[in-house]
């Protein structure tokens, strides 16, 4: 297999997962692969994060169990005057904002796929990732709300709805060929977005030969962008 | 004079909200075509092809295109000869009365919450919430009403610069947000920026992210001076080497569209919205005879907008 060092050494191969997802597949996950996903899985965002990592409570009963996917997301939703769910389309949130939380999560959560918006850094990815055996998926163009939401065929259940609110809720969401997703993070910790950034930061240094100063020079102000991350 | 009944109003607000929710309108669409068409880079080439796939999925299936539906709000411009059943008091209950529906019926994410007690009444209605801004045209006796699901995290900015830095302080301003928001595509682009210069702090806000949810991509405002900065700062945009999603590439931008205001005489204030990938808008025309006409373009930079003179 031929090493991925630079953009163009992605190969961008279509992978198909079910879960929960084993330990062989989540090492053999390539970046940029591009990845379907089978099976059950449920949204957790600050809502959930804060009641299993902030108040400690344990993830619903036999969630661990049914699934190690785990999806920054919350739905476009309704619940029916009858009592159904209504989930037309999701879309991922940003990951970076759970990044401090990541750790604690694993140990807690049990969970080995991620699935977000936009991914982490690598040293996030060397230190919480790597030692709990769990990968990062990003969604595509952050907005294939109505693709991914035709892949949805069940809401298996909802917990904290009352506490939460539709946007926060833990929805668990049975799914066929969900996707596509990318691999933005892998088993040994590296990222597709460090290897973009990389080669971006070359010709951001070019943009800005052409630019004066930042206007103001605040006390503070950043004057590199090569290290933004968020 | 025949009035404009609230009711239609009301049905009127909830098919926009369905229709900014599912229906990509047609000049972004064209647009980020355009954008796929000249970008080079592989991934940034493929996630513009699923999103216009998705385009199509949304469309066929009249599902939303993207799971986080915004923070819905409203532009209403008045016909100075308008006049609404119940005043505008009744206009403002039945947007929000359709926001909330529309929340349930399409259904739209529930984005908005107590920003303190994080308490979420799952309709999108709350205090200044849905935003209602409003505009007024001489010469009409109709009610144009436009959606706008702007996403409300990431992508804006803003900057008071002052007369010396100029043109040049102005793009550097620009390439700073773009990138600021553009890696790892938190600014969802390719997006339209808008870009509002001038005016005080809230009057470039403002500006900005109507320059950015209320023109059509393609059109060019009839200022000489914003016309070539909007040119500029598209070239540059995407000039950056930064593409769809943050991936490398050259579609950042689809459109930049400048607006004015004059300013004070020591400052330069700028604002900088993007509007996402997901670029979600739809306008109605209210008559008094009950006629309803959809459109795509929202008409809100008219000439009378836009006025300079004293009469």
């Amino acid at each position: 297999m031929k090493e991925i060092r630079r953009l163009d050494d992605v190969q961008m191969d279509e992978v198909h997962l079910s879960t929960p997802v084993s330990a062989e597949a989540i090492g053999s996950l390539k970046l940029g692969d591009v990845v379907y996903l089978s099976g059950v899985l449920y949204t957790a965002r600050e809502g959930v994060y804060r009641q299993v990592v902030d108040k400690g409570l344990p993830l619903p009963a036999g969630l661990r169990e049914l699934t190690n996917v785990n999806f920054h997301c919350s739905p476009a939703a309704s619940v029916r005057p009858d009592g159904s769910y209504s989930v037309e389309a999701v879309t991922a949130t940003a990951s970076f904002r759970f990044g401090k939380s990541m750790a604690a999560w694993f140990e807690r959560s049990g969970a080995k796929v991620i699935v977000g918006k936009a991914g982490l850094t690598e040293l996030a990815y060397r230190e919480w990732f790597v030692p709990h055996g769990a990968v990062y998926l990003t969604t595509v163009g952050y907005g294939l709300g109505a693709m991914y939401g035709r892949s949805i065929k069940r809401v298996l259940d909802v917990h904290w709805l009352k506490e939460l609110g539709i946007a926060q809720a833990c929805w668990v969401l049975e799914v066929e060929k969900l996707g596509p997703f990318l691999v933005e993070g892998d088993a040994a910790g590296r990222s597709l977005f460090a290897l973009a950034n990389r080669e971006i930061n070359v010709r951001i240094e070019e943009v800005y030969k052409t630019l004066p100063p930042p206007a103001l020079s605040r006390f503070g102000e950043v004057l590199s962008r090569k290290d933004e991350v968020v | 004079m025949t009035t404009i009944p609230a009711k239609l109003i009301e049905d009127t607000a909830r098919e926009l909200m369905a229709r900014a929710a599912i229906d990509i309108p047609p000049d972004y669409r064209e647009g980020v075509r355009l954008a796929r068409d000249r970008e080079k880079n592989r991934l940034a080439r493929f996630v513009l092809d699923e999103m216009l796939e998705n385009w199509n999925i949304a469309t066929a299936e009249r599902r939303p295109m993207c799971g986080d539906t915004g923070l819905p709000r409203y532009y209403v411009k008045l016909g100075n000869e308008a006049l609404i059943e119940g005043g505008l008091v009744a206009l403002e209950k039945a947007l929000r009365r359709a926001t909330a529906d529309a929340t349930a019926s399409i259904p739209l994410r529930p984005n908005r919450v107590h920003p303190l007690t994080r308490e979420d009444q799952n309709n999108n209605v709350g205090y200044h919430a849905p935003e209602v801004t409003y505009s007024i045209e001489p010469g009409g006796d109709w009610v144009d009403v436009t959606t706008v699901h702007k996403g409300g995290l990431f992508g804006t900015d803003w900057r008071m610069l002052f007369p010396g830095d100029g043109v040049p302080g102005i793009k550097r301003f620009f390439v700073d947000t773009l990138i600021e928001s553009g890696k790892r595509g938190l600014a969802c682009q390719p997006a339209i920026v808008g870009v509002g210069i001038g005016g005080s702090k809230d009057t470039c806000m403002r500006l900005g992210k109507e320059a950015a949810c209320l023109r059509a991509v393609g059109t060019r405002s009839p200022d000489p001076a914003a016309a070539a900065l909007e040119e500029e700062l598209t070239a540059l945009g995407n000039h950056i080497g930064i593409g769809a999603m943050g991936f490398a590439g050259t579609s950042m931008v689809v459109a930049t569209h400048v607006e004015l205001a004059h300013t004070h005489t020591g400052g330069m204030p700028i604002a900088i919205h993007q509007f996402c990938l997901s670029s979600r808008r739809s306008t109605a025309r209210v008559f008094p005879s009950g006629t309803v006409e959809f459109r795509t373009d929202p008409q809100w930079f008219t000439d009378y907008y836009r006025r300079q003179g004293i009469e």
